[in-house]
């Protein structure tokens, strides 16, 4: 769809260039005086001040767990980055993976399977109880691979596709798995297993164990969140890494033109699959410890709606930026589990309205993308090359290099 | 290919590369190449055998298995024959009426501009909520006389399709014209964004559970058979409300001068433009045009099934896009042909697999048609689906 028409305000227009200009002198000017080490610096202050965050707060308070899933809905958000920012596939069934990752912990770490009798690495109840009871990291390498097949699988109908039509498919996927959890209690694996637990949730999962630190308990939130940040840190670092490859290269490119980037030789197939497949296994290892965190897999959390929250995180924050990402999916998480339900909750009624904040919290999210997609479509911490594209004018740099090179 | 232009070729070209390299589709396709022949039949049969296998496997299984048709004195009894099929047939084609309904509005927003109007199955919602809020006001009730439910009905039906058609056009206005130029992405975005404020309006409006209204027409009371095919009110009022609404629109978009400016603009809204048509004002109308169209189906919907509830347009909306994707996003009788097939699967896949499959069901099907025909039964092939 070309612009059949567009409003021209040049007087506005203007003014926001000038706006823009002297801000890009200011932060030139600021950039100058920092010495060149500084984004290192800033990043290992953030770095320290998340290690030792915890001591600030007592053990288990409703901010420390607040941190802890928004934590977690930021590796899930980093996880659909790589999907929606990278490769350009818009995924709105990305609730899927939470599901697979948080029943790879349900199966492979509670009493479920109540026949099976497989103790790997575990400690205490869990090592005598009837079930599959792996270690958790043994858990979340198996979601991490589960949900990089599945991811892989979701992938393959809509390589042919583009666009709207891939969000379509990706949606019905995520909707097929929801009602396959639902369902799963009625779906029988052979004498008298089940698939899932449906609404009643695998409860009972087993904590995180680690020899030396000891099992996991909800009184003390500590460990988790050092867990998480853990998790959190390597799939930033994996990121990182990934953008700057020849697979993370490819991506962007197939992002921009397809067409050209095949006729570059770039092989459309493998690099559109494992988009899928990295994005599904950071949702994955994400649900998993979601999954033992909530200590139930429960089919009820697998909505649609939550797939919408993911996005939400990731288009805040800025598509296809890892910063943007991280930023999105800690501000969300917070205004999700601290914000809404903790401080906001009761100012309807206070002020004489009859619902609380909690029920309506989709309808805040979806303003939220209306707004920001209307404001500020490039996101909090904009991609460069984004930005670029949004951005019709030249930047002063480049103009430079067209004018000293000019005649 | 002769064998002048075999030699002219490179000496490290392999003979298969010759073949891939000088492929003319005129040519029939070679016996050595299976694959093809198998692709391009699929492409052509595969979604009609999908879409007949369920009902083809029902009426097999229901003609030699049987299927208990009721219980007379304590004796379960069992029937061979085909009525169950048909009962599910009369049940499905007017739910699909319903979402023909939808679907069009998804179809037609589609045509013109090339987004999935995510909102959509909201504004239906919001369509049904009106009727059963003015239903309230007018004081039609289970004891209203016939001809006051008829003149009720009419303005509730009025009303409806201009709060739904009203609300389209604004949220057009609001949330997808200023993002006329961005990329693809972005008003789909904000489409989901709006759909999920108009449910917390109908949340807000009615609460949070399934609310129960009056059954004005007495839906279920059986008007006449066909074949031992019971045919209730509910089945007719679906019908009655769709076909001539369906065939006003072909008239509308077929004979208008509006209408001619809506195809013009579907085609090329630049060449369009150029021509002196007002784009805007056109994709307003066709916003218009299909919110009116979804608030008739929430009249429809609120009457068929009493009951509305603040996330019956967001299964609604789905159902109604995979019919408008079956039938060939654009294309408006293919939307409607859409709508009936998809009824009859959802009616099939309640009455034989259980309602909580069903959605699993319309999905599956979803999938298959990308698979098999992204262009849908009467679609032409499209830049997104090609």
């Amino acid at each position: 769809m070309s612009a059949p028409e567009t409003t021209d305000r040049p007087s506005q227009a203007e003014a926001f260039g000038e706006l823009r200009a002297l801000t890009r002198e200011w932060r030139a000017a600021i950039d100058r005086r920092l010495p060149p080490w500084w984004s290192r610096g800033v990043a290992g202050a953030l770095l320290v001040i998340g290690i030792l965050l915890p001591f600030l707060f007592p053990t288990n308070n409703g901010f420390m767990n607040a941190t802890i899933i928004a934590l977690a809905f930021a590796v899930m958000s980093l996880g659909l980055n790589v999907v929606v920012g990278f490769a350009g596939l818009l995924d709105l069934g990305y609730v899927a993976f939470y599901a697979i990752g948080a029943y790879s912990l349900g199966w492979f770490g509670s009493d479920f399977f109540f026949k099976a009798h497989l103790h790997i690495g575990v400690h205490g109840v869990a090592a005598t109880e009837a079930g599959i009871h792996l270690n958790f990291i043994l858990i979340l390498i198996c979601a991490a691979i589960i949900c990089g097949i599945a991811g892989m699988i979701i992938g393959l109908p809509t390589l042919r596709l583009r666009g709207d039509y891939i969000a379509i498919v990706t949606l019905a996927f995520g909707e097929i798995i929801g009602v396959l959890a639902v369902n799963g209690q009625s779906v029988s694996l052979g004498g008298g297993q089940t698939l899932t637990a449906g609404n009643l949730g695998i409860s009972a999962v087993d904590a995180p164990y680690f020899p030396g630190i000891g099992q996991f308990d909800l009184l003390n939130l500590r460990p988790w969140y050092w867990l998480i940040f853990a998790i959190l840190l390597v799939v930033v670092g994996v990121n990182l890494r990934l953008r700057d490859s020849r697979l993370g290269r490819a991506w962007i490119a197939l992002r921009e033109d397809e067409v050209a980037a095949v006729s570059m030789g770039i092989p459309s197939v493998r690099t559109k699959l494992s988009a899928y497949a990295i994005g599904a296994m950071f949702g994955g290892m994400s649900g998993a410890f979601l999954g033992a965190y909530y200590t139930t897999v429960n089919a009820g959390q697998f909505q649609f709606g939550f797939s919408i929250f993911i996005l939400a995180m990731v288009i805040i924050g800025g598509l296809g930026s890892i910063w943007g990402a991280l930023l999105g999916g800690l501000l969300l998480g917070y205004i999700n589990n601290w914000l809404i339900p903790d401080v906001l909750n009761n100012v309807p009624s206070k002020l004489g309205l009859n619902f609380s904040m909690t029920e309506i919290e989709y309808g805040i999210f979806g303003f939220l993308l209306v707004l920001v997609m209307l404001l500020r479509p490039q996101g909090l911490i904009p991609e460069r090359r984004r930005k670029l594209e949004l951005t019709s004018e030249i930047a002063p740099e480049d103009a430079q290099l067209v004018e000293s090179t000019a005649p | 290919m002769g064998e002048g232009a075999f030699r002219a070729l490179p000496p490290y070209a392999s003979p298969t590369d010759v073949e891939a390299s000088s492929f003319t589709p005129s040519l029939p396709a070679p016996a050595a190449r299976p694959l093809a022949a198998i692709r391009r039949f699929s492409g052509r049969w595969g979604l009609v055998i999908a879409l007949l296998a369920l009902p083809v496997y029902y009426g097999i299984r229901d003609l030699t298995h049987g299927y208990q048709a009721g219980v007379v004195a304590g004796h379960a009894v069992v029937h061979h024959d085909l009525t169950r099929l048909g009962f599910n047939f009369a049940q499905g084609l007017s739910n699909g009426a319903i979402w023909a309904l939808i679907a069009i509005g998804y179809t037609l927003v589609y045509g013109i501009i090339e987004l999935i109007n995510f909102a959509h199955g909201d504004v239906f919602m919001i369509g049904s909520m009106t009727s059963v809020g003015l239903w309230g006001t007018l004081g039609l009730g289970l004891t209203t006389g016939p001809l006051g439910l008829i003149l009720g009905l009419v303005l509730t039906l009025l009303v409806s399709m201009l709060v739904c058609g009203s609300l389209n056009v604004l949220i057009e206005r609001v949330a997808y014209r200023p993002l006329r130029g961005a990329p693809k992405l972005a008003p789909l975005i904000t489409a989901v964004g709006f759909s999920f404020i108009l449910q917390n309006v109908g949340l807000l409006w009615n609460g949070g559970s399934p609310f129960g209204v009056n059954d004005l027409i007495h839906q279920g009371q059986t008007v006449f058979h066909i074949f031992g095919v019971p045919i209730v009110r509910g089945y007719l009022l679906a019908l009655a409300v769709m076909v001539p609404l369906v065939f006003g629109l072909g008239w509308f978009i077929g004979s208008t001068r509006a209408g001619r400016a809506m195809r013009a603009t579907a085609q090329d809204p630049e060449a369009a433009r150029l021509m002196g048509i007002n784009v805007n004002q056109t994709i307003s109308l066709t916003f218009l045009l299909g919110g009116m169209l979804a608030g008739a189906a929430g009249l429809v919907y609120a009457l068929y099934e009493t009951n509305v509830w603040y996330f019956q347009g967001f299964k609604a909306g789905l159902i109604a896009f995979t019919a408008a994707v079956m039938g060939g996003i654009g294309n408006v009788r293919g939307a409607v042909l859409g709508g009936l097939i998809i009824g009859v699967i959802q009616a099939l896949s309640d009455a034989r697999m259980g309602p909580q499959w069903t959605e699993a069901v319309v999905f599956g099907y979803l999938i298959v048609i990308m698979i098999l025909r992204p262009r849908g039964l009467l679609g032409e092939e499209t830049r997104e689906a090609g």
